[in-house]
């Protein structure tokens, strides 16, 4: 009784206007990929015809193959780093070099992002590495390492360590401890890690352009080309079926992280 | 010894692939980065006079430090387009920031104040916008801010307005989208301290008579403050460098200098000065970047 009488007027509604500052744009662009009209804001009926041209558009096609293998790449090897940073972090007590490893796993959260492709395409040209594939996959693994070590760690440290160390009292080593106690227990978040690296890969436009080469594009240099020239109502379909994939992706997330917090608070800090 | 030592020394190992890692792909790039803004432009492939060449040997290297200038951070500094870019974007991610917060902290706060099991909720509908594309946000907007766009149909519809208002192209417009695009990054913080407050505190301070308005200033905003913190460097930082949402809709009268950086890169090819931009970005953004270091180490390793 006391905490709803907490929940001032003024408390629902600036969560009311903010919830739906934050949503209705999104559904505007959802509804009107299904309108009939070539006119973005004339409404003609219900259509699946911008649907259709997307699935007609080669270019469009392989630029959204592109970014879905080099998601799937990226997130996996970040996924496999990322947690290996994270335990060292937050297992490894004091080591050599710690500070600049945590500090070089913190700075890319926030580093602007046109500083991190400018550096890493100097690295590419430097190394006389051809740019494509591997270059924006390697690009990105840089990126969503970090956010993967992040929320892993954030998970390590709400653990009870005592869990690890009752079972190398009976008689585990260390790696075995690991594998077999804390591994499962950190499952829920490596998951999450790996399909938060996936959908920032997938998002990503600035880091990607400065990495990629000719000819190979991905979905999001490709629609930012599209929509330099203006709105099409193609692009709402193409963005429809992204934010359709993302939502099947946080449905896996947040089930692995329910799966997660119900052992305990692990929100992940962003 | 303990167990717990035991199981730091394996765990330390784990840190020797992403060490490399981090410095073959993160470190390094920043000196390639810092070579080639001191070297000189050049019309060739790649458009830069290479400056070190290590397999050239010792003279090779006296050479090419000799060749080292500084000339391309003096054209920063004389010239107005970058210094005028740079004060924008200070100017941009101040005014931004601010407006972030004061958006961002009454829907923190009335997040924190729902029971229990709905702020779980909450906080799940404030991170599902970050997880969809960043760009199909900024393409929304597009949507409804053009001329013949929804938000100028609702104003003629409304009579408001007499004729439609231009929207895309200003500085309200890239407002509107720095705002909608780094909301969940100031609300999810700001939110994190404020539902950790004890509330008996608020009680306390009405019960002794102060009015809302003085126990929100006295006792709620001091105690809020690291979330303040965390949420204004984690906007302030990435917008000073913001490319793509001033780029989609702000006018091109006047650049940030992420656009000017992408500008002298893509645009004219002047490697040298696109890497000095970024090296003069870098130094800006220092202070604050050791600061949000600091305070996400505090955060994740001394446990929250």
């Amino acid at each position: 009784m006391q905490k709803v009488s907490r929940l001032s007027r003024f408390n629902i509604a600036s969560l009311a206007l903010g919830l739906a500052f934050l949503y209705l744009p999104i559904l505007i662009l959802v509804l009107y990929s299904f309108n009939a009209s070539r006119l973005v804001t004339v409404w003609g009926g219900w259509s699946l015809r911008w649907y259709h041209e997307f699935f007609n558009d080669r270019a469009m096609i392989e630029a959204a193959w592109m970014s879905l293998r080099v998601a799937v790449a990226s997130a996996t090897i970040a996924t496999l780093l990322g947690t290996l940073a994270a335990v060292a972090l937050s297992r490894g007590e004091r080591f050599r070099g710690r500070t600049l490893f945590s500090g070089m796993l913190y700075a890319p959260l926030v580093m602007p992002e046109v500083i991190t492709g400018l550096s890493l395409l100097l690295l590419f040209v430097a190394l006389n590495a051809e740019r494509g594939f591997w270059t924006v996959t390697i690009a990105h693994t840089t990126l969503t390492m970090c956010f993967v070590a992040v929320v892993v760690q954030s998970r390590l440290g709400s653990l009870d360590r005592s869990l690890e160390e009752a079972a190398m009292d009976l008689g585990c080593d260390p790696v075995g401890a690991f594998i077999a106690v804390t591994l499962p227990l950190i499952a829920p978040a490596i998951v999450a890690g790996w399909m938060l690296a996936f959908t920032l890969s997938l998002d990503d436009l600035v880091i990607a352009s400065f990495t990629t080469g000719p000819g190979s594009a991905t979905l999001p240099i490709r629609i930012y080309s599209e929509v330099r020239l203006g709105v099409k109502p193609e692009i709402n379909a193409i963005c429809t079926l992204v934010i359709a994939l993302i939502a099947v992706v946080i449905v896996i997330a947040s089930l692995a992280s329910k799966l997660s917090s119900s052992q305990g608070e692990s929100a992940a800090p962003l | 010894m303990s167990s717990r030592r035991i199981f730091a020394r394996p765990a330390r190992f784990a840190a020797i692939a992403p060490y490399v890692w981090m410095v073959l792909f993160f470190l390094v790039p920043f000196g390639f980065v810092l070579k080639i803004s001191l070297s000189q432009t050049a019309i060739a492939q790649p458009p830069y006079e290479p400056v070190f060449d290590l397999t050239a040997g010792w003279d090779a290297l006296k050479a090419a430090f000799a060749a080292l200038s500084v000339d391309n951070f003096k054209l920063l500094g004389s010239d107005d387009i970058y210094v005028f870019a740079y004060v924008r974007s200070l100017n941009v991610a101040v005014t931004a920031t601010t407006l972030l917060l004061l958006i961002g902290y009454p829907i923190a706060y009335g997040m924190a104040r729902l029971p229990k099991r709905w702020q779980g909720i909450a906080m799940v509908l404030v991170i599902v916008p970050f997880w969809t594309s960043f760009l199909i946000r900024i393409y929304a907007w597009i949507n409804i801010l053009q001329h013949d766009g929804l938000l100028n149909q609702v104003l003629l519809a409304l009579h408001l307005v007499s004729q439609p208002v231009v929207w895309l192209s200003t500085d309200t417009a890239m407002y509107i989208g720095i705002v909608y695009s780094y909301l969940p990054f100031m609300i999810l913080p700001l939110y994190a301290t404020l539902a950790k407050m004890e509330p008996a505190l608020e009680e306390a301070a009405s019960d002794l008579g102060a009015p809302p308005w003085q126990v929100f200033w006295l006792v709620t905003f001091p105690l809020s403050l690291p979330g303040v913190g965390a949420g204004v460097l984690l906007c302030f930082i990435p917008i000073v460098g913001e490319f793509v949402i001033p780029d989609l809709l702000a006018g091109s009268n006047s650049l940030m200098i992420g656009q000017t950086l992408w500008l002298e890169f893509f645009t004219n090819k002047d490697w040298p000065v696109a890497s000095a931009a970024a090296i003069v970005l870098l130094v800006v953004l220092l202070v604050p970047l050791l600061l949000y270091e600091r305070l996400q180490k505090r955060q994740l390793e001394q446990g929250r």
